[in-house]
């Protein structure tokens, strides 16, 4: 697509897209290329002498039970997040598509999680849950349940899910709501005449009607997952207890902190940019069909 | 009409009720632990009822900061999150509509190409390069600068995606009703896009600027001086690991403190946030 009426100048165009090409050739071309250069090379022990390794840094890191264990445990972490978030945020929306009254009013009670940054979820969270001091905990021993998610490596997982699925809560909410308001009341209407019941009516003719709204959130759910979830991590339980709650993205910061190997985590760098160029191809692919819908 | 049965309506309520019950119950807590004594909160003797030291707390965690971890007034870290929130909406934004300015409204050479550099880092989130990037920013002397906190943040695909779409829709005629009136690139730019583009702007702007107020891993790596972090960062460095030594209160204070601008921005601008949150998925 192209406007037909135009500007002529031969230095103007260049000079309006110069600051943002800048910005994006600095900062993000450079250090892409930078990180895939470094993870075909190797570097001794002093800094002092690198070799071209071609794929020895991949081998090795693939290789390596640890990060096999992380890459698993990245996608239980994704998939959890994504279905626990998502089927309440469907229940909830399916309420709030209801015409009640104070509509607008649950809209915006249940919309503003939205706003907590990631490191303020695992502070909340992690304050709620502390075993000696949390409130819910003390509620968890109160029934018996023996909680300590400082020395659990399961529990502190929980932890992790249940804290990233509260924060991604009101943004499937909100999209959702969206999804079954443009959905044809005329349609609901004729499944009713014809004599389904609500729970029928859901299954057959609303759910499927949201399919393209349910797998759009599940990408976007997913992508959150493997990066956004970093500031909860981190402030809840760094990783821990062992590698319990360390994902790919935790990984790579904390293998770069120690500073060791620098070959292997830019390896690790390029395997991420990998799953979200795949991840991003995925949601564009879905996006055109829904253009088309 | 479809039959709403007046139980199927009080079932509604009552779920609608323990979803906003879920979703606030941790930030009540919070707000509850801020105004009570740290020995009650440390001994797990916390009362879920509203305590006597709301001023107290909230001046000290404002103006003085915690006495052991951080030593830094939350005042301060508040300021720098919000300049740097401010500079990467406002940033992305500039940058992003004149660029889609000049790959809509012109035709040159390497047209094509400059577009898919752009949009193509939309597949790059700063979290899969942040090392080289961190050593391009040490390299430049921008660690510990507002400059190095928005400027790899600032580059946005997004936006520029946003500014394409829009201004293909605009119609044709403007531009030559312009053009017949005598005006050039800028004068059509100034006078007659930026007055159309303003919701577009202002729906982008509640977006990034929440976005940006919630950075947290890219401050985490390029601040080390104490008075230029940001409130997240602030907020974790004083959770201590050992338990004992946490000042709840303050640490409470400051969660409930880093997110009321966001959750105000959201509240207060609902319609804005809305239209900004679906249009930026697009």
């Amino acid at each position: 697509m192209q406007k037909q009426s135009v500007f002529q100048s031969r230095l103007l165009p260049y000079a309006l897209v110069a600051p943002q090409l800048a910005v994006v050739l600095i900062f993000f071309y450079w250090p892409a290329a930078q990180a895939v250069l470094q993870s075909f090379l190797l570097q001794d022990a002093f800094g002092l002498s690198t070799t071209f390794v071609w794929f020895d840094n991949y081998q090795e890191l693939l290789s390596q039970p640890d990060y096999f264990a992380a890459i698993v445990r990245t996608f239980v972490f994704a998939f959890a997040i994504a279905f626990s978030s998502l089927s309440l945020a469907l229940l909830l929306a399916v309420m709030a598509d209801k015409p009640l009254r104070g509509g607008a009013l649950y809209r915006t009670l249940l919309i503003w999680p939205y706003a907590v940054a990631p490191p303020v979820v695992g502070v909340l969270w992690v304050f709620m849950l502390n075993p000696s001091l949390g409130v819910l905990a003390r509620g968890l021993r109160g029934m018996g349940i023996d909680w300590n998610p400082l020395l659990d490596g399961n529990q502190a997982a929980l932890l992790i899910i249940l804290a990233a699925a509260w924060k991604q809560i009101s943004y499937n909410f909100l999209f959702f709501l969206a999804g079954l308001q443009s959905i044809p009341k005329s349609v609901i209407e004729a499944a009713a005449i014809d004599g389904a019941r609500p729970m029928r009516r859901f299954w057959t003719v609303i759910f499927p009607l949201l399919a393209p709204t349910i797998f759009f959130l599940l990408v976007v759910n997913i992508v959150y997952a493997f990066f956004d979830t970093f500031g909860i991590i981190d402030t809840m339980t760094r990783g821990g207890p062992g590698n319990a709650t360390q994902t790919l993205v935790y990984k790579v910061y904390v293998d770069g902190l120690l500073g060791g190997n620098l070959g292997s985590s830019a390896a690790q760098s390029v395997i991420l940019m990998i799953i979200v160029v795949l991840l991003t191809a995925i949601q564009f692919r879905f996006v055109e069909r829904k253009v088309t819908y | 009409m479809v039959e709403q049965e007046g139980i199927q309506r009080y079932l509604a309520h009552v779920i609608l009720w323990i979803g906003i019950a879920i979703v606030a119950f941790p930030v009540y807590l919070a707000f509850i632990a801020s105004t009570q004594d740290n020995a009650a909160i440390a001994n797990g003797q916390m009362s879920l009822l509203p305590g006597g030291h709301f001023l107290e707390t909230y001046y000290q965690t404002i103006f003085v900061g915690t006495s052991g971890s951080t030593r830094e007034p939350v005042a301060t870290m508040m300021l720098n999150s919000f300049v740097m929130a401010l500079l990467i909406a406002l940033g992305k934004i500039a940058i992003s509509i004149i660029s889609a300015y000049a790959i809509v409204y012109f035709r040159f050479p390497f047209r094509m190409a400059m577009f898919w550099l752009i949009f193509i880092t939309l597949m790059l989130p700063v979290e899969v390069r942040i090392y080289p990037t961190y050593k391009i920013v040490a390299d430049l002397h921008l660690l510990d600068s507002y400059a190095g906190l928005s400027l790899p943040l600032i580059a946005s695909a997004t936006a520029t995606l946003l500014f394409r779409q829009f201004f293909m829709t605009v119609p044709d005629e403007l531009l030559e009703a312009s053009r017949i009136d005598g005006a050039g690139p800028f004068r059509f730019f100034w006078d007659t896009l930026l007055p159309l583009s303003r919701t577009n702007m202002a729906a982008l702007f509640v977006i990034l600027f929440i976005l940006g107020w919630n950075q947290y891993l890219w401050p985490l790596l390029i601040t080390t001086r104490d008075d230029m972090q940001t409130v997240q960062i602030g907020i974790r460095k004083m959770i201590t690991t050992t338990d004992a030594l946490t000042e709840w209160p303050i640490v409470m204070a400051t969660a409930v403190l880093a997110m009321l601008p966001p959750v105000l921005v959201v509240v207060v601008m609902q319609r804005l946030f809305v239209r900004g949150l679906v249009e930026t998925e697009k």
